[in-house]
């Protein structure tokens, strides 16, 4: 995958101006809040969306001009179901495999490997409908392997499942990219997932890259640890008057220091000397929703767009029958 | 740019789905065999055209009814595709935008085809005398005409963003269409203004084709009826085809 940049334009900007390159073989996370531009630059890699202005090559075939060559060495597994509910799960990665044009020979011999890295092999005949929503996943999955893609894309591939089936998800993306050398790219809302899975992460915003590194060097970018001080009210201001570059977020006070385990001492004894009275003190040692709160100051709010998102996706898994 | 295994995949699954769905097959057969039981019994002692028994009459409109009904709906269905994200998977595939057009329109006209057959074989057990070299040139003709109804149900369907509009394409396409067309009474005998308005409705030629095959009776010459239907198949296919690629 080569560098690319280009600016998405649909009445709003969804994507603006963005340039990164992706290195063979490395899982590369999009990190962002929903609405960020995540969605929207996978589709243009995809091929599914024009960019408006820029370049965009995968594997190194232009995504404009060259779609066929890049569609036949993607593979996809979107935000929303994309597999027929009224047809088993064998049936859905018979017609993948014939979409993508592998013969007869080798289908069967896939599906059934596959089928094996999901653990789906005694429910292939199986209707999809009557799958839960973390088999689903993993059946999207296993047909976005089908035809050994040399680039995988994964569009929030855990969002709405629960912990346990996310744990296994987590656990195939890594065994893809060990036993596969599979190019991964996925995007997340989820901060322990970039962390946990990516060799490096860009963080998006408002359609900007904002950073882009290893989870470890964007932690250390913070420069050590965070004191979280639950202050009165009354005393907030004179708390950030007190600590020098603290911030505020949520009535709590962030402040950044090398190593908490030592310093809160002091900072609270900073506090009984100002009169600041301390309801509750934590210690947080560095995690990704820190970079993007410095960054951006703000948090990715997982709860609020977690609801709303999981709402629309149990829709488009249930109910719609035709 | 028409790859023959990607039609054939699209094809394939609206076959698997055509055949899991039973319950669907009985439910739009349903309708035809009101219209020839009811509708053609009970009229068949009063309504007199021109010395042919009146359910006999109807049936090439009953099939051509149920014809259409298919077509269009299954062409229509491709909003259930996007809507349900199937297409994405089509989309991102290597076929082509094309392909996928082609495959979804010679699937959707098969199970047309096949429902046709089966309403005329019920029209048959009710009366209708039709020999098998008459009833085998009919399939031919019913592929063409289902071809020509898909396309305007993939044309809807390209054009619309979601299922809520689906009463009205009943309500205001095919409906209208069905009772304008002829397949329940004789067009020869009509009011000029309503005349004409069957004459603009393409259901009017595939059902003139059809009574004449089976019925050997026909207002519109033979010649012009499937000169008609295989102009306005060949239209509604080339506009489908762009408006679903278009749309991408």
């Amino acid at each position: 995958m080569k560098g690319l940049t280009k600016t998405f334009n649909k009445g709003f900007i969804a994507v603006d101006g963005i340039t990164f390159s992706i290195k063979k073989g490395e899982i590369f996370g999009f990190l962002g809040p929903n609405g960020a531009g995540k969605t929207t630059t996978i589709s243009i890699l995809c091929t599914l969306l024009k960019p408006t202005s820029g370049k965009a090559a995968v594997c190194g075939y232009d995504a404009d001009s060259e779609q066929n060559k890049v569609r036949k060495c993607i593979g996809v597994v979107f935000q929303d179901m994309t597999l027929d509910d009224r047809l088993t799960a064998r049936e859905n990665l018979e017609l993948h495999a014939r979409l993508y044009g592998i013969p007869k020979s080798e289908r069967e011999k896939r599906i059934d490997e596959v089928l094996g890295i999901v653990g789906l092999k005694d429910r292939e005949n199986s209707i999809v409908k009557t799958f839960s929503g973390g088999m689903q996943r993993r059946l999207e999955i296993a047909r976005g392997l089908i035809h050994y893609p040399q680039v995988l894309f994964l569009d929030e591939p855990t969002l709405g499942l629960d912990p346990q089936t996310r744990k296994h998800v987590w656990e195939y993306i890594v065994m893809l990219k060990r036993d596969y050398d599979m190019t991964i790219f996925l995007t997340t809302h989820y901060m322990e997932e970039a962390d946990e899975l990516c060799d490096r992460i860009a963080i998006i915003e408002h359609g900007k890259i904002i950073a882009i590194d290893t989870p470890r060097k964007l932690k250390d970018s913070l420069g050590g640890d965070t004191i979280v001080l639950d202050v009165d009210d009354k005393d907030t201001e004179k708390a950030l008057k007190t600590f020098k570059g603290a911030k505020r977020f949520d009535g709590q006070i962030i402040l950044s220091v090398r190593n908490a385990g030592r310093e809160i001492g002091k900072v609270l004894e900073r506090c009984r000397e100002n009169k600041i009275n301390v309801i509750e003190a934590n210690i947080r040692k560095p995690a990704l929703n820190d970079v993007f709160l410095k960054l951006t100051g703000r948090e990715i709010r997982e709860e609020e767009v977690g609801l709303r998102e999981q709402l629309r996706r149990r829709r488009t898994m249930g109910g719609h029958g035709r | 740019m028409i790859e023959i295994g990607g039609v054939y995949t699209v094809w394939l699954r609206e076959m698997i789905r055509y055949f899991r769905q039973k319950e669907r097959i009985v439910a739009t057969l349903t309708m035809p065999v009101f219209w020839l039981l009811i509708f053609g019994g009970s009229l068949r002692a009063s309504v007199d055209v021109g010395g042919i028994d009146y359910r006999s009459f109807i049936s090439p409109g009953v099939v051509a009814m149920s014809l259409m009904f298919t077509s269009v709906f299954s062409g229509v269905s491709i909003i259930w595709d996007r809507e349900l994200g199937f297409m994405k998977e089509m989309l991102v595939s290597p076929v082509s935008r094309l392909s996928i057009v082609v495959g979804k329109a010679l699937g959707t006209a098969t199970t047309s085809l096949i429902q046709g057959i089966m309403v005329m074989l019920i029209a048959i057990l009710l009366g209708l005398k039709v020999g098998l070299a008459t009833f085998l040139l009919t399939v031919p003709l019913m592929l063409l005409i289902s071809i020509g109804l898909v396309g305007i149900g993939i044309s809807i369907g390209s054009l619309m963003n979601n299922v809520e509009g689906f009463q009205l394409i009943m309500n205001f396409i095919v409906m209208p269409m069905f009772f304008l067309s002829g397949a329940l009474f004789p067009i020869s005998n009509l009011p000029p203004t309503l005349k004409l308005i069957t004459y603009l409705d393409p259901l009017t030629y595939a059902v003139e084709l059809l009574r004449h095959v089976l019925i050997g009776i026909s207002s519109i010459p033979f010649a012009i009826s499937l000169f008609v239907v295989i102009g306005f198949s060949v239209l509604m296919m080339v506009l489908s085809a762009w408006l679903f690629s278009r749309r991408g």
